[in-house]
C-alpha cells in the first residue's frame, strides 16, 4: 500500500505531493494522511478529478486517512 | 474593546470597516487606513506594487481620495540582501506616483518573516462616504476585478500554475481602483467595498448583514482569470477560502449546476481585489460603460440587490 504522510503541511504541499503520487503510480490505492480539514477537501478533490474513488476515515481529531481508489478500467 | 464615540467620527471601529472616517468641517473629512502583509509573489518590485495597490484601496472603496501615504516595513535584515528591500520600496513609490499619493515617510523594524504595506490618508467629503451597508432592493451589483488570486497564488505556490495565469493574476493585483472609485462617485452608489480575505461572497454577505435585503448573484456573469477553475479541480485552494466558504455558507442558496468549485472560487480569498458596488438599477448601466471606456474591461454587472429572500443571497449560473 502507497502512503503520502502530509501531516504537518498546509496548502498546496499535500496536493502536490497527492499529485506526485498519483502520476507515479497509476492504477494504484494510495493512502493520504493529513492533518486539516482544508487538506483533507482538497486531497479529495484533486482525486476526484481524476475518477478516482475517495474515502475518508476520521483517525483523531482533525486528523484524516483518505483512501483513493483508482477508476477501474 | 470599549467602543469609541466621538461627534466628529463618521465611520469608526465598529463598523468594520477597512478605514476610518473623521471630519474635520462640514465639507471635509480624512480617511485613515494601514494594511500590510508577507509576500504574495516573488518578485520584490511587484511585491512592492501589490501591496501599495492594496493599501490604497481601502480609501478607494470608501469613495476617498489617497492623498499621502507612509511605508512599513518588516525586514530580516541578517537574512536577506537588502537589495530587496530597495526593490519592494521601489514597486510601492512607483504605485503611489501612479495614484498620485505623496510619500511622506515611514517606519520599519527587523522580523524574521518579511512584510510590506502602507499607512494611507486620504480626503472625502462627510456627506459622500461609501461604507459596505447600504444596499437597496433594486440595485445592481457591480465587480471591477476578475476573481481568482488567491487560488492562482496556491497554484503557483505549488509550481502548477501557467505563465499566462500568473501574469493575468499580477496584472489583476498591481491595479490601482483608483479610477473604478472616480467614476464611481460620479454616479449614484448607494454603498462599496473592496472584495479582499473574504472573498466576492464573504464581502457580500457583509453588506447584507442586518440589512433588509438580500442578492442573487449570476455565477456565469462574475469574472474569473483564466486557470482559475482548473486549479479549484485540483485542489489547489487556500486555506482562506475554504474558511470564508465554511463561515458563511448559512447564508447561502444555489441552484443546480452551480458546481462545489464554482463556490469556492466566489469565495476565494482575494489580494487587492476589485470593488464590489451596489448601484441603482439605471445608474449601473452607465457606470460600466464608463468602466469599460477607462480601460477597467473586466467589470461587470453580476447580480442584483433583492427584497427576498433577506439575509441571503441566492447563486443561479444566469438571469
Amino acid at each position: 500500500m502507497i502512503e503520502v504522510d502530509v501531516r504537518g503541511f498546509s496548502c498546496p504541499i499535500p496536493v502536490v505531493r497527492t499529485k506526485k503520487s498519483i502520476e507515479g503510480n497509476p492504477d494504484q490505492p494510495i493512502t493520504v494522511l493529513v492533518e486539516t480539514a482544508v487538506s483533507k477537501e482538497n486531497v479529495s478533490r484533486l482525486a476526484q478529478s481524476r475518477s478516482y474513488s475517495v474515502q475518508v476515515e476520521e483517525v483523531a481529531g482533525e486528523e484524516y486517512r483518505v483512501l483513493l481508489n483508482p477508476p477501474e478500467k | 474593546m470599549p467602543l469609541i464615540s466621538h461627534p466628529n467620527l463618521i465611520v469608526g471601529i465598529e463598523s468594520a470597516e477597512d478605514a476610518g472616517v473623521y471630519k474635520l468641517r462640514e465639507d471635509l473629512a480624512i480617511v485613515q487606513t494601514l494594511d500590510f502583509f508577507t509576500p504574495i509573489v516573488d518578485d520584490p518590485y511587484t511585491f512592492g506594487q501589490v501591496a501599495a495597490a492594496n493599501s490604497l484601496s481601502d480609501v478607494y472603496a470608501m469613495g476617498g481620495k489617497p492623498i499621502v501615504a507612509m511605508n512599513i516595513i518588516c525586514f530580516p535584515i541578517n537574512k536577506m540582501d537588502i537589495s530587496i528591500l530597495q526593490e519592494i520600496l521601489k514597486g510601492g513609490l512607483d504605485k503611489m506616483r501612479e495614484a498620485e499619493v505623496i510619500l511622506v515617510g515611514g517606519h520599519s523594524v527587523e522580523d524574521d518573516e518579511l512584510k510590506y504595506g502602507l499607512s494611507v490618508t486620504g480626503t472625502i467629503h462627510p456627506d459622500k462616504v461609501l461604507t459596505n451597508k447600504g444596499a437597496r432592493a433594486g440595485d445592481k451589483l457591480i465587480l471591477t476585478k476578475p476573481l481568482g488570486t488567491g487560488i492562482i497564488n496556491t497554484a503557483l505556490k505549488g509550481e502548477l500554475a501557467d505563465e499566462d495565469s500568473v501574469a493575468k493574476s499580477i496584472e489583476c493585483m498591481s491595479s490601482l481602483n483608483k479610477k473604478a472609485a472616480e467614476l464611481m462617485t460620479e454616479v449614484e452608489v448607494h454603498a462599496c467595498t473592496d472584495v479582499t480575505g473574504f472573498g466576492l461572497l464573504g464581502h457580500a454577505c457583509e453588506m447584507i448583514e442586518g440589512e433588509d435585503v438580500g442578492m442573487v448573484i449570476y455565477s456565469s456573469r462574475v469574472p474569473i482569470l483564466p486557470g482559475t477553475e482548473n486549479y479549484a479541480k485540483m485542489g489547489l485552494v487556500p486555506g482562506g477560502t475554504i474558511r470564508n466558504r465554511d463561515f458563511r455558507l448559512f447564508m447561502i442558496e444555489r441552484a443546480a449546476g452551480i458546481t462545489d468549485e464554482k463556490l469556492l472560487i466566489l469565495f476565494d480569498a482575494q489580494t487587492s481585489g476589485g470593488l464590489l458596488i451596489s448601484a441603482p438599477g439605471p445608474q449601473a448601466p452607465v457606470l460600466i460603460e464608463r468602466l469599460h471606456q477607462r480601460g477597467i474591461r473586466d467589470a461587470a454587472i453580476i447580480g442584483d440587490v433583492v427584497e427576498k429572500p433577506k439575509g441571503k443571497i441566492v447563486i443561479v449560473n444566469e438571469e
